[in-house]
């Protein structure tokens, strides 16, 4: 398979980049804001996504989705990341989605998540920063379980119909068997969720399970063995991720260079100075070559590939190099406006913070990829 | 199966049977690198061999047509035939600049008869060339090149000095910038075609900071050049050199992939050690590491949606000006940091146990990567003016 979007894929790109730039574009964001949101997003734009079977690209054609794959899905978040647009797609249509493929639930929340109407978010991340190890504990009781724990930087958890949760049922914090991941429904007595608002102005929760009960049926896949779904989580997650991060860098970095051309000084386009062209020239290949490894990334998990695992953590890492490269040198080269909250620079940096933080920073990824090969 | 299918388990059977075992060792040193040329004694018996076999089926340049040598695969073929002589670890059977530079270019600007007389032979290996684009006081600024070629009627006589000629006292031809109209600039320079062996022609030796000397100082002294080797139109010379640096940019991009393998982290675990937890002991040095394979790994799925893009007609065409200053900034940091991880055993320059001096001499030699094919700082002006559109 050659390395670039096939036809089909280009006109999806098309479909997405009309659509999210006319219906969601930075302005929408800023109007979510200024008015003080409490969802985080626009249900009515969710349900138009739903229309244009964009929530449907990775569910199964025989499940009523379009059988498509994390390259589709990947090019919608790339628009969405270019539009800054506040979305669920990436935790319900791509993350909750791939966790839930092929097991009973999947019958229960596929239809909701295909209208337009449910919304999923995952409870992963104990910390400050993501790790592997899982401590939440869950003890068996009667027929089910009793949770108990505490979960943070939740996008979504104060809104969201479903939570994916992974929680220990045995073994200690860094094994990898002994979790399992538990579906529970957002009205759980027990369950506190205290919305925060992120620098992105995208809202987060802090949960709080108190002795939340829960049925056998709320496993997903096998106790102890949640580890296969969590990992589907987290290869969709984190290659999402990725391609969000391309559209949010991409987008920087269009602007910055847009900026180059018109803004003059002493007389001549900034963009005629060389100490800018070469930053920006280098800020391009940057972007490029993380552009390569998430499409491969992507086209391996499709595959069904062995390396995939390693491919997406590279994706990851380098979508957050590359990002954090661009909105960093898109502040800088816009100068003094690049400062100001009326223009929108700013606003791709703190998008592309809060991005590289999901599911796993750069470091974070490296370091995976580091112990993979032995060192 | 499909038709690729086939072709990849016959191209896997022919591999098998025909690559000798030696030619699946890797390459540790400017020997093991073959280059063809007049002077065939330079090559080892299993070089040869290899060679020979490859250059019969034409797959020394798979993606050529039959009529010139090549092997006529298709870009999908040509793919497959690379991957499967990476799984066997094969070596290229020829290095060569009429491979990946002079061949493209006649390809595009030669004429019939200079096809059929150059390119059987790149595909060969039976002559081996050198570029002469350099000069003393035209490096960056190329087309300010001066050595000249007079119209002497069946000829030209050509007049002047090259400099960093790589190779040029090995080479058997070399294809050269000549000047033929002084009014213009870039107008006025043309490409032409001649055998190192003609009286004329004189090479020095350059020494560089890693103790190599590959290179020279080539001098041109009434040099007859028969007219049927200008390549192209005469003063528009630039066209074809342009086109032939692209492709040369191409090449050296794939430094940035040379790093292969686990060298550099073996390397640092030999002289380092681990921690208790099996990590490698310097935590710093460990963080490098692993943000350079992050890159360069990313890097090796850039060059393959490179190609990729090129074989489909989808890259622009200064994207070879990217590819080279990343992959070459690449390589100059995996050789930072495997002098790191070396610490001093690394900067032996002649014991018996550092090989020679071979990792300090290798890391100094990369230094010249972003330098030769054109600099680092010209492949940004590049990338900025015509991918990106900046003004000035
Ligand atoms: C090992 C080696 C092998 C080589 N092999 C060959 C060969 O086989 N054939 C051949 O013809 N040539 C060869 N070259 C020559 C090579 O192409 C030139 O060295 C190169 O193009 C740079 O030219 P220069 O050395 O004159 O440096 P200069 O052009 O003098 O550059 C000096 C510095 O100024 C910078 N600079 C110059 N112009 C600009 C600008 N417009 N903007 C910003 N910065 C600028 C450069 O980037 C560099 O940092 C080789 C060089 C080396 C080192």
């Amino acid at each position: 398979m050659p390395l670039f979007l096939n036809d089909e894929q280009t006109m999806l790109r098309e479909t997405a980049r009309d659509f999210v730039s006319e219906n969601a574009p930075i302005a929408h964001l800023r109007r979510l804001r200024d008015t003080h949101d409490g969802t985080g997003f626009d249900r009515g734009l969710w349900r138009q996504f739903a229309e244009l079977g964009f929530t449907g690209i990775l569910i199964g054609e025989e499940s009523g989705g379009l059988g498509l794959g994390h390259v589709e899905a990947g090019v919608v978040l790339e628009e969405i990341g270019r539009n800054l647009s506040p979305s669920p797609f990436l935790t319900t249509a791509v993350a909750a989605v791939a966790a839930l493929e092929g097991s009973p639930q999947a019958e229960r929340w596929y239809p909701g998540i295909l209208a337009g109407e449910t919304v999923a978010a995952l409870a992963i991340d104990e910390g400050a920063k993501h790790r592997s190890g899982v401590a939440m504990r869950a003890e068996r009781a009667g027929n089910g379980f009793r949770l108990t724990g505490a979960k943070q930087f939740v996008t979504h958890g104060h809104v969201a119909d479903l939570l994916i949760v992974a929680v220990r049922t045995a073994g200690s914090t860094e094994d990898a068997e002994g979790v399992t991941l538990f579906v529970v429904p957002a009205d759980a007595a027990g369950l506190t969720s205290t919305p925060e608002r992120l620098a992105d102005t995208s809202i987060a929760a802090r949960l709080t399970f108190e002795g939340v009960e829960l049925d056998g049926d709320a496993v997903l896949g096998e106790v102890d063995g949640g580890r296969a779904p969590l990992e589907r989580l987290l290869h969709a997650g984190r290659v999402g991720a990725s391609a969000e991060l391309l559209g949010v860098g991409g987008g920087a970095m269009d602007m910055t260079t847009d900026y180059l051309r018109q803004r003059k000084q002493f007389g001549v386009a900034i963009g005629t100075f060389q100490a800018l062209q070469h930053r920006a020239a280098h800020l391009y290949a940057e972007m490029e070559v993380a552009r390569a490894a998430v499409l491969k990334a992507q086209q391996l998990l499709d595959a069904g590939a062995d390396q995939a695992d390693g491919a997406v953590s590279l994706a990851k890492a380098m979508s957050g190099l590359a990002t954090t490269l661009s909105v960093q040198e898109g502040v800088q080269m816009h100068g003094g406006i690049g400062m100001t909250d009326e223009y929108d620079i700013g606003l791709f940096m703190k998008r592309a913070r809060v991005l590289a933080e999901m599911f796993g920073d750069a470091n974070f990824h490296a370091d995976r990829l580091a112990r993979g090969r032995g060192y | 199966m499909s038709d690729l299918d086939t072709f990849r388990a016959e191209t896997r059977a022919w591999l098998e049977e025909n690559c000798p075992a030696e030619m699946r060792k890797p390459v540790v040193s400017e020997k093991d690198v073959v280059w063809g040329g007049r002077d065939q004694s330079r090559m080892t018996p299993p070089q040869k061999t290899w060679l020979d076999r490859m250059a019969a089926r034409g797959w020394t340049v798979p993606d050529w047509p039959e009529d010139y040598g090549g092997g006529g695969l298709s870009p999908a073929e040509t793919k497959v035939l690379r991957e499967e002589m990476t799984r066997i670890g094969a070596r290229n059977p020829l290095n060569s600049f009429g491979i990946s530079m002079l061949g493209p270019a006649l390809l595009k600007y030669g004429n019939e008869a200079q096809k059929l007389e150059h390119l059987p032979k790149i595909a060969r290996g039976d002559i081996r060339w050198c570029q002469g684009y350099s000069e003393p006081n035209a490096g960056s600024d190329l087309a300010s090149l001066a050595t000249s070629a007079e119209d002497a009627g069946d000829h030209f006589l050509v007049n002047g000095q090259k400099v960093w000629t790589s190779y040029a006292d090995q080479a058997d031809w070399i294809f050269c910038l000549v000047r033929t109209d002084r009014a213009t600039k870039q107008g006025g320079i043309s490409f032409v075609l001649f055998d190192m062996a003609s009286p004329g022609v004189s090479t020095k030796p350059i020494l560089l900071i890693s103790g190599y000397s590959p290179f020279c100082e080539t001098f041109f002294d009434d040099v007859k050049v028969p007219k049927a080797n200008l390549v192209g139109e005469l003063n528009k010379g630039w066209d074809v050199a342009k086109y032939l640096l692209g492709h040369e940019r191409e090449m050296i991009s794939g430094m940035g992939l040379s790093g292969g393998g686990n060298a550099l982290i073996e390397g640092a675990l030999a002289t380092v050690g681990v921690d208790a937890d099996g990590r490698l002991a310097d935590p710093l040095l460990r963080a490098q590491i692993a943000l350079y394979e992050v890159r360069a790994t990313a890097f090796a799925a850039q060059s393959e949606r490179f190609i990729d893009e090129l074989k489909a007609g989808r890259a622009h065409p200064a994207q070879p000006s990217m590819m080279k200053y990343y992959g070459t900034e690449l390589n100059k940091a995996r050789h930072e940091l495997a002098m790191a991880a070396g610490g001093s055993d690394a900067i032996e320059w002649e014991s018996e146990r550092s090989s020679g001096g071979r990792a300090a001499r290798a890391w100094l030699r990369t230094k010249a990567n972003s330098i030769e094919g054109g600099t680092s700082e010209i492949q940004l002006n590049i990338v900025a003016k015509r991918i990106l559109e900046l003004p000035g």
